[in-house]
C-alpha cells in the first residue's frame, strides 16, 4: 500500500489581459530591492510571468554599481512599465511613450501596454481620478494597452472601463503602506460593476498587500490577479516572502473557484447528530 | 554650447548629434529612450537630429519599479 502524496498546486489558469496571456496570475514590481541579485531570485520564487518596471533618467545603478538590465531575464518576463510619479496626464503620457520606445528596442512584448499612474500627492500616493481618466482616453487613442492603477472607487473604476482600460486595477490601501484590503465590500462592488454582463473582464488588486493573506483575501473576493511590490522587496526574506505569496494567490484562486460555504451566526455540527451516546444535553 | 540633460546644464560640442551625445554617456542606445524639448525622438532619427543651445534633453531608461 502506498500513501497518496499532497496534491501538488498546480493551476492551469492563465490570466488574458488585453493581447497577452500570463502563466501567473501573481504581478510583481521590480522596485525597492536591496539588490538586484535578491530582486532576480525574488521575482523567480514568486513565479511571475510579468514583472512591472518605472522610466526614470539613466544611469540607474544599485549599491553594487550593477544595471537592473544585467538581472532582467527578458526572455523570462513580459514587462509592464508604469507612469509612477506622474501628477498629471501629460507627464504620464510622456513616460508611457518612453517606455514603450525601450521596450520596442528590447524586443519585449511589454511595449504595447502601459500601467497607468496618475498621482495626486507625494504622501498618500492616492490616485488623482480626473487625470487618470484623462490619461487613459489619451493613452488609448495613442494605440496603448492601458492597465489602470485606481482607488476602490466604484464609480470611478467603471468611467475607467468604459473609457477603454484593458483592466482597472483597485488599490487595496495606499502603496507600499503594508494594510492590506481597507475596504473589501468597495472592492466587490467594483468586481460588481466591472464584470457585470463581461465576466472575463480582468480586475486586478493593486497596491496595499502586507502578507501573504492579504492576496488570499483577494483572490477570494473574485479578483482576476494581485500586483504588488514592496511586500515581497521588504520582507525579511523577500525570496520566501514571494514564495509565500505565489502559494497564498493560488489558495485563494481556488478557494475563490471552489465556492465557500456561506456565513451563518450559530454552529453546524460536522459529525453526526444520531448515534451520540451521551443521553442529555443542555438546552439551547 | 550649454544643454539641459535630465535636468541638469551640461556642456557639450556644437551642432552635437543624439547619436553623438549617446556615445559619450556610453549608454546602449536600445536601453535608453529620448526626448527632445519634451518630443520622443525615435531611434531612427538620432544620427540625424542635432542639438541647439539651451535644448531640454531627456534620456531615460528601465529602472525597478512596482
Amino acid at each position: 500500500m502506498s500513501l497518496v502524496g499532497p496534491a501538488q498546486v498546480e493551476l492551469e489558469d492563465p490570466l488574458r489581459l488585453g493581447p497577452h496571456v500570463l502563466r501567473s496570475r501573481l504581478i510583481v514590481g521590480s522596485g525597492r530591492y536591496d539588490n538586484y541579485r535578491v530582486m532576480a531570485e525574488s521575482l523567480a520564487a514568486s513565479g511571475a510571468h510579468c514583472v512591472t518596471v518605472a522610466v526614470r533618467r539613466e544611469r540607474q545603478y544599485d549599491e553594487q554599481g550593477e544595471n537592473i538590465f544585467d538581472y532582467l531575464d527578458l526572455d523570462r518576463y513580459i514587462l509592464l512599465p508604469n507612469t509612477a510619479g506622474c501628477y498629471n496626464a501629460e507627464d504620464a503620457v510622456r513616460s508611457a511613450k518612453l517606455g514603450r520606445h525601450i521596450l520596442d528596442a528590447l524586443g519585449n512584448p511589454g511595449a504595447d501596454w502601459i500601467k497607468l499612474e496618475v498621482l495626486g500627492d507625494p504622501k498618500t500616493l492616492l490616485p488623482d481620478p480626473v487625470g487618470t481618466l484623462e490619461a487613459t482616453r489619451r493613452l488609448v487613442a495613442e494605440g496603448f494597452q492601458v492597465l489602470c492603477y485606481t482607488s476602490d472607487d466604484p464609480v470611478v473604476a467603471r468611467r475607467l472601463k468604459e473609457a477603454g482600460a484593458v483592466s482597472v486595477m483597485p488599490a487595496g490601501s495606499p502603496i507600499g503602506s503594508g494594510q492590506g484590503l481597507l475596504n473589501p465590500n468597495n472592492l466587490r462592488i467594483c468586481l460588481e460593476y466591472l464584470k457585470d454582463d463581461d465576466p472575463d473582464y480582468p480586475v486586478i488588486i493593486d497596491a496595499g498587500v502586507g502578507a501573504a493573506s492579504d492576496v488570499a483575501i483577494a483572490m477570494e473576493l473574485g479578483a482576476d490577479g494581485v500586483l504588488l511590490n514592496t511586500a515581497i522587496a521588504k520582507a525579511r526574506d523577500p525570496v520566501n516572502m514571494a514564495r509565500a505569496m505565489m502559494h497564498a494567490l493560488h489558495a485563494g484562486r481556488l478557494s475563490y473557484l471552489s465556492g465557500r460555504i456561506p456565513k451563518r451566526l450559530y454552529a453546524t455540527a460536522s459529525s453526526p447528530e444520531v448515534g451520540v451516546i451521551a443521553r442529555t444535553c443542555p438546552p439551547r | 554650447m550649454q544643454i539641459i540633460y535630465n535636468g541638469e546644464p551640461r556642456e557639450v560640442a556644437e551642432e552635437m548629434t543624439i547619436a553623438e551625445l549617446l556615445a559619450e554617456l556610453d549608454r546602449p542606445a536600445r536601453q535608453v529612450a529620448v526626448e527632445l524639448n519634451r518630443e520622443l525622438i525615435s531611434r531612427d532619427q538620432h544620427v540625424h537630429v542635432r542639438l541647439r543651445p539651451g535644448d531640454e534633453v531627456e534620456v531615460v531608461t528601465l529602472a525597478g519599479g512596482g
